[in-house]
């Protein structure tokens, strides 16, 4: 088995209704629940917006702090999950359902390696 | 025993042998290796000792010994592949056929995974299943060598590195996984048909003619191994319909010649007969797809002994019939050719006029042609030059030039 990370891209601007994302996270709970009872789920949750995130810059000796995400964009990541799958297949199988319970892009990249089933 | 016999052999029996040898030893670098090697030692045998009776399992077997021995080497990757390599191989002489044909389909489906870009899916095709080498591959697709190169490499390890399973998909996933194979053996006869850009030769250049025969070999493959599939045997019979022109398709000189002046005592009948027999077996089976009505609108302009036999009308019908399948401004395009013939030069104006396609070159020079054949010079001249300056094949250039002489010639 590989081990595939899936992340999330969304846009910026407002947030979406109450009752889209209610939708959405009523079918990702759907999602997650069948990923545990396949034993497919490793790990998975969102992140607070890019404007949370501090970099850390190595130089001279020293690590310089910075305020702000490593790069800035239109879209940012936005969550990330980590499933077991056999091949490519399954993971798109997977990240598939994803793009369309949350309507955003997902990327779908192995992590080097091979895991127990 | 002459090298032309042993390239033979190779062209025949690469692409089957680096199928086999990727399912043994589940990595594409080191089944590749192996092969060229194995042909590597035929090119030194074989010259002396003959022919082997069956050259195709002798390779096999020689490129799976080679593997062992470089796994056994590389003590580092010895894995469960290797592991289950040395287990079968002892002395012992493989069954060499039964799932042989699915690994090539197998193969197939690997280098045409949707994950991978379209360039690097026709790319590593003709690598794997075609045995052409990078130099070959990259003058095709007129890119340098050391950028194909890459690509295949990048394509290469992105199968590896993300899992892209060797697999021919499950039934149900089956009619959208065969579409990009079927896209990309298409595309190889297209670009060895009409090469989108200037070459050495352009029109009949040796790689490009290669070209053709590889992907009618390969949809002959994919036929053989999928033959319940109309689409396939839609694709493999309008290839060899297509093809079947080829020898009265140019001038000595690589000028282009029309389908309408074409000599057609030198259609090749063989291949005709074949396309021809393709198209009825597809017929039975009431599944028309855009392959499939392809192929029949080449057939009946093959059934025509001249060109002012053709059924037009049943043409026209055959592209209502694929604009309701697979609705696109180019086949509308195609369509207005056939009623032309049909309802006159007016109607299909009209037709032409209202698709927008002006970026394509063939909509100008279908444009000019009919401005021309209504007598509409000056506005024909205007459209001829702009067909000119969209293509960059020199055959189609001239073709277009000769039509733009003809109306300035009238007018002054």
């Amino acid at each position: 088995m590989k081990q595939y990370l899936l992340s999330m891209y969304q846009p910026e601007g407002p947030v979406p209704s109450p009752e889209f994302l209610e939708r959405v996270m009523a079918d990702l709970g759907v999602l997650r629940r069948e990923l545990e009872s396949t034993g497919s789920w490793v790990f998975g949750n969102g992140l607070h917006a890019p404007d949370t995130a501090t970099v850390l810059r190595p130089g001279e000796g020293e690590v310089l702090v910075t305020d702000g995400p490593f790069t800035e964009g239109k879209e940012y990541l936005g969550g990330v999950t980590v499933i077991k799958a056999p091949d490519l297949d399954a993971a798109l199988a997977w990240g598939r359902r994803y793009a369309l319970a949350t309507g955003l892009p997902i990327e779908v990249r192995p992590f080097q390696g091979e895991v127990g089933d | 025993m002459a090298d032309a016999d042993i390239a033979r052999v190779f062209r025949a029996e690469y692409g089957r042998a680096v199928a086999v040898l990727v399912r043994l030893v589940g990595d594409i670098d080191l089944a590749e290796e192996a092969v060229q090697d194995a042909f590597a030692t035929a090119a030194e045998r074989w010259p002396a000792a003959g022919l082997p009776p069956s050259p195709a399992g002798w390779i096999i077997t020689t490129a799976r010994r080679r593997a062992v021995d470089r796994q056994r080497r590389e003590s580092s990757r010895v894995d469960r592949h290797a592991q289950a390599l040395l287990i079968h191989s002892p002395g012992e002489e493989p069954a060499e056929e039964g799932p042989v044909h699915d690994d090539r389909l197998r193969l197939i489906f690997t280098c045409c995974h949707p994950a991978l870009a379209e360039s690097a899916q026709v790319a590593l095709t003709l690598r794997l299943l075609g045995g052409l080498t990078t130099a070959e591959i990259a003058r095709a697709f007129l890119v340098a060598e050391p950028t194909m190169a890459q690509r295949l490499v990048r394509a290469k390890a992105k199968i590896r590195d993300a899992g892209i399973p060797y697999r021919v998909p499950a039934d149900a996933d089956l009619p959208d996984r065969l579409r990009p194979v079927l896209a990309v053996v298409y595309l190889i006869f297209n670009e060895g048909y009409l090469p989108s850009g200037p070459g050495p030769d352009p029109v009949e250049g040796p790689v490009r003619a290669e070209l053709c025969a590889e992907a009618i070999r390969l949809a002959r493959l994919l036929a053989e191994l999928m033959p319940d599939e109309p689409e396939v045997l839609g694709l493999l019979a309008l290839l060899l319909l297509i093809h079947a022109r080829r020898p009265a398709r140019t001038t000595a000189d690589g000028d282009l010649v029309l389908l309408a002046e074409q000599d057609r005592t030198r259609w090749d009948r063989e291949l005709l007969a074949e396309g021809q027999a393709l198209v009825r077996r597809c017929l039975r089976r009431g599944r028309p797809g855009p392959y499939q009505i392809q192929a029949a609108i080449n057939a009946v302009h093959s059934d025509a002994p001249t060109a002012a036999d053709t059924d037009w009308r049943q043409i026209v019908q055959l592209y209502d019939q694929q604009l309701e399948l697979a609705p696109s401004p180019v086949v509308a395009l195609h369509r207005a050719v056939a009623l032309a013939e049909v309802e006159g030069p007016a109607r299909a104006l009209e037709t032409v006029e209202r698709l927008d396609l002006d970026g394509y070159y063939l909509w100008h020079a279908l444009r000019a042609d009919l401005l021309r054949r209504l007598g509409r010079d000056a506005e024909a001249a205007l459209a001829y030059e702009t067909a000119l300056a969209l293509t960059h094949n020199p055959a189609e250039q001239a073709q277009l030039r000769c039509g733009l002489r003809s109306v300035t010639r009238r007018d002054g």
